[in-house]
């Protein structure tokens, strides 16, 4: 329990900074805020208007705070472009990026854990080097890189799944799969490339462990060995990576919606910065960084629910 | 039971039965001391590495090889005998001949001069972002890790907020404050992000330095705090971090293709290879070498550098743990 409050009250602090430093975006600005924002708009009008809706002659510890207090109630204030309220717009495209994360990375794991076991199983042999000198070749593939041969590969000259656009999962789940199959792919390809690397590695040191050689000894099979005793104690750097990746994967998919044309929360980002549309910008890293730091706080918890020394070890420190 | 021999003392006869446990012993306390004892070798990390028999390598030496050419070529580029890299030379969307060896792109421009021209932003970008983080980095994980106490905790907390952001997300949001993207604009954007990482594995590793004895005895014979993070811990701190930042060079390399496929690098009409990989993009179907060309390019240049690195770190030995 101490171990939960602590990272709770980290939780917080982290939170905080973070939600200071999306502030700080529009702050930063060269110049005045205001004039940035009505950059199309050539009378004064709008600029007035923005310093009085923005309240940039109040200080900003206070701006700061009321800002704060808008995001809590769910006001992120309006696009520019289309006068359209960035929560809605944010609502309305986090469940597409949430389906493309969760994709990838069951098929990144669905991929690399078979692929690991199989390495381990035979260390340093032809399938296990074999297997480490392809996924190292893929690590040093840019996702932009691959997307782009993909849809050279699949839909141009094999006429299979498509290149853009996107089938929301409640309406067809099966063609919504689809949909995203090549973006899902292009991101899974570097994370499987590193769990398989970390699991294998991880799952060798376990094999080498006195208890494993204690169930061989009994006479137990192989494939009871690595199942029923090696495989759990193995996954503990997995999971925390999986947790860490979460973050390269959101930056992933700002490339990759936008090169599969998926109206996704990447392509609204990248699209208010070449719009030079601050406020959803502002939102939508928010809502990014935020839903990072809650991935991770839930990996340490389910780290620490798995190994009870972490439980121990980090609360007493 | 063999005799005692004469010469020998009575405790190695105990052993003599055994000889492989009394050798598997002394070896493992000759082991203790290397890496126990820094006054009996300076650098354990090399003296380690040729104990084990490691090598760079072949693989090594081609991995530098192939980008030496790569980065010779970009270079020298205002010297080559290249065609224009900025005005169309042939007609446009030509497949790869004896004349255009990468072909040309949808205006007619030479792919290979374009490639090789790109090179020099990718490269100087790689290379600045990386110097700029192992500088801003570096200080912040020194002091983190030689001062400890509150300066760490606030230091490295700023760190882990900065890692909070997906570095992409970050990277973008620093070019998009400027219309004025130079070159070294886009290697700050870069750099920025690369110093939370720099700062964590420079503090590891003083941390790990800052509690050898080398440093305890300079410390006691009275040396100042400067003179011993300067003379005692960066020489030392400073292998294992280059070896990671050869690394950190391709991944920057990575990153400024990114921007620039989203056309947030460097503007037109400086070719990028980001910039020419997105410009392919409408023509993957009737000309995908537009696209491919500089793809490949790109590639070949991180994998180098992703072996070379990680040979370089295995020599090294880091623990990727310690990130």
């Amino acid at each position: 329990m101490r171990f939960v409050r602590r990272k709770l009250v980290q939780l917080v602090a982290v939170i905080l900074c973070v939600t200071f430093l999306s502030f700080l975006l529009l702050e930063l600005l060269p110049g005045d805020p205001a004039t940035k924002l009505c950059a199309g708009a050539s009378d004064d009008k709008c600029v007035e208007a923005k310093r009085a809706e923005l309240n940039l002659d109040d200080p900003l510890p206070v701006r700061y705070a009321r800002w704060l207090g808008d995001v809590a109630t769910g006001d992120l204030g309006t696009s520019a472009r289309n006068a359209q309220p960035v929560l809605d717009s944010l609502k309305e495209r986090l469940p597409v990026t949430i389906e493309i994360l969760l994709y990838s990375q069951f098929l990144a794991l669905g991929i690399a854990i078979p692929l690991a076991l199989i390495a381990a199983r035979r260390a340093g042999g032809i399938f296990d080097r074999g297997s480490t000198a392809i996924l190292f070749a893929l690590l040093a593939i840019p996702n932009f890189v691959l997307a782009t041969v993909l849809i050279l590969i699949f839909p141009v000259r094999l006429g299979l799944f498509q290149a853009t656009g996107y089938t929301p999962f409640t309406e067809n789940p099966l063609q919504s799969l689809g949909s995203l199959f090549l973006p899902a792919v292009t991101l899974a390809a570097a994370e499987c490339a590193v769990y398989m690397r970390l699991f294998r590695t991880d799952l060798i040191a376990t094999l080498q462990e006195d208890y494993i050689t204690m169930a061989r000894a009994k006479g137990m099979s192989p494939r009871r060995v690595l199942f029923g005793h090696a495989f759990k104690p193995s996954t503990f750097s997995l999971i925390t990576v999986i947790g860490l990746n979460f973050g390269r994967l959101i930056g992933g998919t700002l490339l990759i919606e936008v090169i599969f044309s998926i109206n996704g929360l990447g392509k609204y980002t990248v699209d208010s910065i070449l719009g030079q549309d601050y406020i959803p910008l502002q939102g939508a890293i928010l809502v990014i960084a935020i839903g990072y730091v809650l991935i991770n706080f839930a990996i340490d918890l389910l780290y620490a629910a798995l190994d009870p020394r972490i439980r121990h070890a980090r609360a007493l420190a | 039971m063999p005799a005692p021999s004469p010469n020998g003392p009575a405790p190695d006869s105990v052993f003599a039965s055994s000889g492989d446990l009394a050798t598997e012993i002394s070896r493992a306390a000759d082991a203790d001391v290397a890496t126990r004892d820094p006054l009996h070798n300076l650098d354990p990390d090399q003296v380690e590495g040729e104990r084990a028999g490691k090598r760079l390598g072949p693989i090594f030496w081609i991995a530098v090889g192939v980008f030496a050419v790569i980065a010779i070529a970009a270079i020298l580029a205002p010297w080559l005998p290249l065609k224009s890299h900025t005005v169309p030379v042939g007609r446009p969307s030509q497949p790869p001949s004896s004349q255009f060896w990468m072909g040309t792109d949808s205006l007619g421009r030479d792919i290979f001069s374009r490639a090789i021209w790109g090179g020099r932003v990718s490269l100087q970008v790689g290379f600045a972002s990386i110097l700029f983080g192992l500088f801003f980095g570096g200080i912040v994980g020194v002091i983190a890790g030689y001062r400890r106490g509150r300066t760490e905790t606030v230091l490295m907390g700023a760190m882990d907020v900065l890692l909070s952001f997906p570095s992409l997300l970050l990277a973008l949001s620093i070019v998009s404050f400027t219309d004025n993207r130079e070159w070294w604009l886009v290697s700050i954007a870069i750099g920025i992000v690369a110093i939370a990482p720099i700062a964590r594995l420079v503090r590891a590793n003083t941390l790990v330095y800052s509690q050898r004895e080398f440093v305890m005895a300079a410390r006691s014979l009275g040396a100042s705090t400067s003179r011993i993070i300067f003379k005692e811990i960066i020489p030392n701190v400073v292998f294992p971090v280059m070896s990671y930042a050869i690394i950190l060079v391709a991944v920057a390399i990575v990153g400024e293709a990114a921007l620039a496929y989203l056309g947030l690098s460097v503007r037109p009409p400086i070719p990028t290879w980001g910039g020419m990989i997105a410009d392919g993009r409408p023509k993957l179907e009737n000309a995908p070498w537009i696209s491919l060309m500089p793809c490949l390019v790109l590639f070949v240049t991180v994998l180098a550098l992703n072996l070379a690195g990680d040979r370089i770190r295995e020599y090294f030995d880091i623990k990727e743990g310690g990130l």
